[in-house]
């Protein structure tokens, strides 16, 4: 029913983008019927892309060059996100007329024991495969709540999303190329080209540290939910480190350097993915030598069930389901409250397969009488450290907000 | 023979002069003791003196040499309200029974500064503006808005579709 819902919607989304078109060209489109959601006539494109290809139109695009595109709450309620449905946060232009097959991927760096490159089918044959369920968070998402305001894209709750990703562990491949002693940090590069097309700039390269990098939830990878990697997503290889800002996880991944010293490629310094080492009040002016690098994502949740908005009949029990995750060991707690926080009620919250896969939590929501009715959820992880209800420390970028989701209910 | 000493009739007289001595030597290093703890408010009642009067420093409020028109940063500074060229009207019509502060605190949509009119002529005898009114709620709307801020605004009531939630499936 869900899908046929989302069906007709787009057949209408598409139907009324014809008939705009039709308005712009001046004539109607013909055969406007048979073209496919991935094809628009050309001299109507408003970005290099004349879609955002292999997503969903229901994706909420911020901006569109570089391409960035959140999903909305109540399209996340699935244990893995679609790829379809996956966020974008794309910081240049990704590359055109990928060749999978001659892709190589080059270690090097002050802190490599040897330069060595490998194509994709080498990663495959020489390392073993593994397939993990990873959980990727922009660092910016929920931006647009901070006051005073951040620039940037304005990230409701959408930049996230759990993914089944299929690749090798970079600790394996890291020990095949060799690390000196001295390692600290290692840092990617990626063939996506700089806003201004100059191919002397890189549009993003940032990077772990060696120990996150170590760890055996940190892949390579070239596949997402048993399917190539959506272009916009880093076909045809890519970083995954869940638990980390996701712009650490780079995209069309084409080197990783091995660093004696803390990475300094575009977007590891200034304020980029910074916060203030000390913490600062709101609106305060922070020099880049006080900001530091963020790590570790903070516990968060979203409810994807029901979409806000949802009305029922009284004496009906709400049904709510969502999603729940964290950098820490595992998500512990999931908890409701229809009172605006005066009582909370535990949800069920389901185990997961690996580390950085987001629990789902599912409860049934009694909702006494009549009326309107905010359901916020909040959770809390294996290091005892909850959610807040208001929004956390503000951060001159607008990074971490992980307040507790809220959704509308009446009940009539 | 058990008891030897206990009927010396000597012994008496020298007991009470021992438990004298001891009522004695307490009694004075209580009062030592007291002396130590209170000594300062001791001292201080004995050279008591008068309480100080602190003189308050009088502010003048606005004074009339300031002129009616006088602007700095945007702010009409006699009345305190955002500078415009309808500004006079807002003052003729407001304050001449309100603090023009009680404008300032405000935050209301032009539908909410409507409501505040109508409440103030149905209640509080205030005529009806005429066409100074639509003047004075564009004003108002204006300088006076709502604004979206705080560690948490409400839920966007405007953005939010609703639909009836189907739990018969």
């Amino acid at each position: 029913m869900k899908e046929k819902n989302n069906e007709s919607r787009r057949q209408f989304v598409k139907n009324s983008t014809l008939s705009s078109m039709a308005i712009l060209l001046g004539s109607p489109v013909v055969f406007g019927a048979h073209l496919t959601s991935d094809i628009r006539p050309i001299g109507l494109s408003i970005t290099d892309w004349n879609e955002l290809p292999g997503k969903s139109n229901d994706l909420k695009v911020l901006n569109d060059r570089p391409i960035n595109a959140e999903t909305p709450a109540h399209l996340l309620n699935d244990a893995l996100t679609p790829n379809d449905l996956f966020f974008v946060r794309n910081n240049g232009i990704p590359p055109k007329n990928v060749n999978a097959q001659s892709w190589t991927l080059t270690f090097e760096g002050e802190s490599a024991k040897r330069k060595i490159s490998y194509t994709i089918a080498e990663l495959k044959s020489r390392f073993k495969t593994h397939t993990l369920n990873l959980t990727l968070e922009c660092g910016g998402n929920g931006r647009s709540e901070y006051n005073p305001p951040a620039k940037g894209n304005q990230w409701t709750t959408g930049a996230i999303g759990c993914a089944a990703w299929t690749g090798v562990l970079l600790k394996d491949v890291l020990a095949d190329v060799g690390i000196k002693s001295d390692a600290v940090y290692i840092g990617y590069y990626g063939e996506d080209s700089h806003l201004s097309g100059d191919p002397d700039k890189n549009s993003i390269s940032r990077g772990v540290p060696i120990a996150k990098a170590l760890e055996s939830e940190s892949m390579i990878a070239w596949s997402m939910n048993g399917q190539e990697l959506p272009i916009l997503n880093g076909y045809p290889l890519r970083l995954v480190f869940g638990g980390y800002p996701a712009s650490c996880s780079g995209k069309w991944l084409s080197k990783i350097v091995i660093r004696n010293r803390v990475h300094d490629g575009q977007k590891m310094e200034g304020k980029s993915y910074r916060i203030p080492c000390d913490p600062v009040a709101p609106g305060a002016k922070v020099a880049d030598e006080d900001m530091c690098i963020i790590e570790r994502m903070p516990v968060k949740s979203l409810i994807t069930y029901p979409k806000s908005g949802a009305m029922i009949k009284k004496g009906k029990k709400l049904p709510l389901q969502g999603q729940a995750w964290t950098s820490a060991d595992s998500i512990t707690k999931v908890e409701y409250s229809i009172d605006f926080g005066v009582t909370w009620t535990a949800c069920q919250v389901s185990s997961v397969s690996n580390k950085y896969q987001w629990h789902r939590f599912v409860a049934e929501v009694d909702l006494p009488q009549k009326g309107y009715y905010e359901v916020w959820a909040r959770a809390t992880d294996s290091d005892d450290i909850r959610q807040p209800i208001i929004l956390p420390g503000w951060n001159p970028k607008g990074y971490l907000n992980n307040a507790c989701h809220r959704i509308a209910v009446k009940v009539v | 023979m058990s008891k030897p000493n206990s009927s010396d009739p000597n012994a008496v007289p020298n007991w009470r002069l021992f438990i004298a001595l001891v009522k004695f030597t307490l009694f004075t290093i209580v009062l030592a003791f007291s002396y130590l703890l209170l000594e300062d408010s001791i001292d201080e009642w004995i050279n008591r003196k008068p309480i100080p009067i602190v003189k308050t420093v009088k502010r003048n409020r606005i004074t009339d040499d300031i002129p009616w028109d006088k602007v700095v940063n945007g702010i009409h500074v006699r009345s305190g309200l955002y500078d415009d060229p309808n500004v006079q009207t807002i003052i003729g019509a407001c304050t001449s029974c309100h603090s023009s502060k009680l404008i300032i605190q405000n935050k209301a949509t032009r539908e909410g500064w409507e409501q505040m009119i109508r409440w103030m002529q149905k209640t509080q005898n205030l005529s009806d503006l005429g066409e100074s009114e639509p003047i004075i709620l564009d004003y108002l709307a204006k300088y006076y808005a709502p604004k979206k801020e705080g560690r948490r605004t409400n839920i966007d009531m405007d953005a939010i579709e609703w639909y009836v939630l189907d739990l018969e499936q």
